[in-house]
């Protein structure tokens, strides 16, 4: 069963950037957009593995510190002509605290 | 909300290249309805000389499918003529009475080819030579009847006489000038080119015109030339030029004079109806080749999405023949001899007769202004380049003429020879991209800009050290079509500043942090993209230091964490050793971190000093307590080592102290960004053991004092270091070397390595401000230490700090 768990106060994530959680189902990049959207993705790479963590965050979008592949943080999706998949997670904020679905 | 209506009459390359930028940038603000008169999709015009030629099918050269309208939910009208605009009711008609509203009209309705109005123009087999219509007339009549004739020995004549002959056909091309391509090619290279295609068994006849057209039971038999010849024809291919179509716009009573009349955002007299292509006349010229329609689709695109920024201003072009086995290129304005303007222009010319090989430059106040090439068109691309940034060539004219492989190059752009390159070698190394799969993309995804191969392919996407060669593999599969990239780059997709022009403007208004920078340059995204915000966080810092705000989330992460990010996603550790010089104490130092933290590699780097390899972040400040060392910045567009040899205190040929020299320059210049990373080296003496010169400030001592060299590189482009300046001790390499990189970091695009910005402004302007303008360098050196003053270690306080850092820290649960 999955359940919400707390992660941090969204003021410790920085705008525009991220926090890695370490969680029993790998490493979970958490992402904070300019306007304050939260996203969580695999801290994978569907390219060779890369950090999508330690990306520089742009619009909804991440790219990658390797090669720089463009994710879609709301589906985890390669921009296109690249092709690949990254797994999602439920996120949410309440009270100014995230919590991930795990 | 409704949305407004968008109707283009032209379902061709302009119009949908203008439909394809616009839903890339506004995909909501429009309902799209296309008109064609052609019962096709959108194809590639510039592909039929192929398809003629059998080298290509029509399936081959459509760009968008009617799949690719249906999913852009765009109403497509094929094989429907529009001959009335309603401009006061905003609707068209078409022939059929079809009809559409408008908000926005964009015509886009191209061109026809010139009919000569000869006796006989209007029989059966004889035609242009302009859509897909004309091609299937061209094969089927091939396939029944034996004689054609072309006239007209410009591009389109002769890519279709080549055509017409590989179906089989007895070819002759009556041409009006003395020789072939007159627009295209000088004299010389144009009687070359005759005998080439003679040998392909192409006739020609020149200086004749045609008196008229003669047939029976209307279909055409022959063509009678002013002199009386008669020759045989079954078919008349008639490519003697196009007349942009603006008939349309101009019975809807739009201003038009020899095309549809447009301002610099493609907008007619009717402020609703906007125009761009072959039909248009843009400060009274009209363009026929597909580069300047694509830049004139992107500038429309933006008005038409309301961002109301983007101009265009016309366009140098470069054509090339799209017949097998024959080089030629040409650009610019190569007129010679009789009828070129006497206004001081030079030309360099290198003939060989025997060898098929032709080149002409031709050079005016030190820039090309044009080039033709025959037989030989390896450098056409580079030689465009520079015609289109003005470079001034005085520093290489005695090697132009032999390419840019006489440079010097020795790197791995050495290899540009993309036309004697096999499909199977490889063009781009990082990526792993051969020719043959770049020419596929090209041919089958109908790609023509280098971006798009990027893209595409990746080829030229890493280092980027391979991009000319790609531009001449898409200059060569392309032949005129294909669309070089303007001179002055637009910074990224984001805006159409180039670089050069955010930078003025950052200066001008005083823009102190990116999210004012954005706004008030009219960004097209809400906070840019990975390539554009970190030339725009430099550009801000370099240009106001100590006011300008610093935004770690614009920097790459390397620099957002003072580490060098590696493959399995942990990082690099290199301490600072000031002039490759290090103690007992240090190494002990090293060695004990290493053995705490488990370091899986312990490496000495290229620039004399220690590489702690496979450190986890989570460790990272810790380790930097324990190592107290300063940061090395080895992983910044920064300074980066000063290297040294081991000098006068222990080599016997040693005339100066190099050591504690390079120990004072990267003391001085410590923790100074720049547009990319910096290297400095000094030797001393001239066996040069730091290697000095391949250094972006290189420096040599001599008996007398140091001799100073710039613009050196080691990496993908190995270059050797240009000779600035010898000066007498070490506080005016200080000065000196400081004002140079000062004026480097002013005015350097961002991801310029100083060889790059040189090789753009030249080293007469860099001698110009660090050696004859004494007091403008002075103050330069005075910028950069006043712009590093206080500045402290990363590391050092990222270990005080460590609660203000806490990306640093990993969420467990």
């Amino acid at each position: 069963m999955s359940t919400w768990t707390k992660i941090t106060p969204l003021e410790d994530i920085p705008k525009l950037g991220s926090r890695v959680v370490r969680s029993s189902k790998g490493d979970i990049a958490v992402f904070r957009t300019a306007d304050d959207k939260v996203f969580a993705l695999h801290d994978k790479c569907p390219h060779k593995g890369g950090p999508l963590s330690q990306g520089i965050v742009y619009g909804d979008k991440v790219a990658c510190p390797l090669h720089s592949w463009k994710i879609h943080l709301a589906d985890g999706n390669a921009e296109e002509p690249d092709e690949g998949h990254t797994a999602c997670f439920a996120v949410k904020v309440e009270d100014g605290t995230v919590y991930l679905e795990l | 909300m409704q949305k407004m209506k968008l109707v283009v009459v032209g379902n061709g390359m302009a119009g949908m290249r203008v439909v394809e930028e616009l839903l890339k940038i506004a995909p909501d603000l429009y309902d799209i309805t296309v008109f064609g008169d052609e019962p096709y999709p959108n194809y590639n015009r510039i592909m039929l000389s192929p398809v003629l030629a059998g080298e290509q099918t029509i399936d081959d050269i459509i760009l968008n499918s009617r799949e690719w309208y249906a999913e852009n939910n765009i109403i497509l009208h094929t094989g429907k003529y529009i001959n009335k605009i309603d401009r006061k009711n905003r609707v068209v008609y078409s022939a059929d009475g079809t009809s559409a509203e408008y908000d926005r009209l964009l015509l886009a309705t191209g061109s026809k080819p010139f009919m000569l109005p000869v006796p006989g123009a209007d029989l059966q087999g004889v035609i242009g030579f302009r859509d897909i219509k004309d091609v299937d007339i061209m094969i089927d009549t091939a396939g029944k009847h034996p004689k054609a004739v072309v006239i007209g020995a410009g591009l389109l004549g002769l890519e279709a006489a080549n055509g017409l002959k590989i179906q089989g056909m007895d070819v002759t091309v009556v041409h009006r000038n003395d020789w072939l391509l007159e627009r295209q090619l000088d004299r010389t290279a144009g009687k070359m080119l005759q005998k080439s295609l003679e040998e392909k068994e192409l006739k020609f006849i020149l200086r004749q015109e045609t008196q008229e057209i003669v047939g029976e039971n209307g279909r055409v038999t022959a063509l009678r030339l002013k002199d009386g010849t008669e020759l045989e024809a079954d078919l008349v291919v008639m490519a003697i030029g196009i007349r942009p179509n603006f008939a349309l716009a101009e019975s809807a009573g739009i201003h038009c004079d020899r095309g549809i009349v447009v301002n610099d955002t493609m907008q007619t007299y009717d402020p609703r109806v906007y125009a761009v292509g072959e039909c248009v006349a843009h400060r009274g010229i009209s363009y026929g080749l597909v580069a300047p329609l694509f830049e004139m689709a992107k500038v429309c695109a933006t008005h038409l999405a309301n961002f109301g920024i983007g101009l265009y201003k016309g366009s140098v072009t470069s054509t090339k023949l799209k017949v097998t086995g024959i080089d030629l290129f040409s650009a610019g304005d190569f007129a010679s001899g009789e009828g070129a303007a006497d206004d001081g222009r030079e030309e360099i010319v290198l003939h060989d007769a025997v060898g098929g090989v032709y080149k002409k430059l031709v050079i005016k106040d030190d820039k090309i202004i044009g080039s033709v090439l025959y037989g030989d068109t390896t450098d056409g691309a580079w030689y465009f380049q520079m015609l289109r940034d003005g470079k001034l060539i005085h520093e290489i004219r005695d090697n132009l003429m032999f390419g840019q492989d006489s440079l010097g190059n020795t790197g791995h752009q050495g290899q540009d020879k993309a036309a004697a390159m096999t499909n199977e070698m490889e063009v781009c190394g990082c990526n792993g991209v051969c020719k043959g799969t770049i020419v596929k993309a090209i041919k089958e995804q109908g790609l023509f800009t280098i971006d798009d191969v990027k893209k595409q392919t990746k080829a030229g996407s890493s280092c980027g050290s391979c991009t000319g060669l790609v531009e001449q593999i898409l200059a060569s599969t392309l032949g005129g079509g294909y669309a070089a990239p303007s001179s002055s780059k637009a910074v990224c997709g984001c805006t159409d500043k180039n670089h050069e022009e955010v930078r003025q403007l950052i200066r001008d208004h005083k823009y102190l942090n990116i999210p004012d920078a954005m706004s008030g340059m009219a960004w097209r995204t809400p906070n840019g993209c990975a390539t554009c915000r970190p030339a725009l966080n430099y550009y801000l810092l370099s240009t106001w230091p100590h006011e300008a705000v610093d935004d770690p989330q614009s920097r790459f992460i390397n620099e957002r964490v003072h580490a060098n990010i590696q493959k399995d996603g942990t990082y690099s550790v290199i301490p600072r050793m000031y002039g490759g010089v290090t103690t007992p104490d240090q190494l002990r130092k090293i060695a004990d971190v290493a053995d705490k933290y488990a370091v899986p590699m312990v490496k000495v780097t290229g620039g004399q000093r220690i590489d702690l390899l496979g450190v986890k972040k989570e460790d990272l400040i810790d380790m930097w307590a324990d190592l107290d060392m300063p940061s090395g910045y080895a992983y910044g567009k920064s300074i980066r080592t000063v290297k040294t040899c081991v000098g006068s205190e222990f080599c016997r040929f040693g005339t100066q102290n190099s050591t504690q020299l390079g120990i004072d320059i990267e003391k001085a210049f410590d923790h100074m960004w720049a547009p990319h990373k910096v290297k400095f080296a000094v030797s001393a003496c001239p066996r040069n053991c730091a290697e000095s010169g391949i250094k972006d400030v290189g420096i040599i001592g001599v008996d007398s004092g140091w001799e100073m060299y710039v613009g050196g590189n080691g990496g993908i482009k190995t270059e050797v270091a240009h000779f600035l300046c010898k000066v007498k001790n070490a506080e005016e390499v200080l000065e000196y070397s400081g004002a140079f990189i000062q004026i480097y970091r002013e005015e350097a695009r961002y991801l310029d390595r100083t060889v790059h910005w040189i090789e753009r402004v030249g080293m007469e302007y860099v001698k110009q401000r660090v050696l004859e303008d004494a007091e403008g360098r002075k103050a330069a050196y005075e910028r950069l230490i006043y712009a590093l003053q206080g500045s402290v270690d990363p590391w050092a306080e990222r270990v005080q700090k460590r609660n203000e850092h806490k990306q640093f820290e990993i969420i467990a649960v």
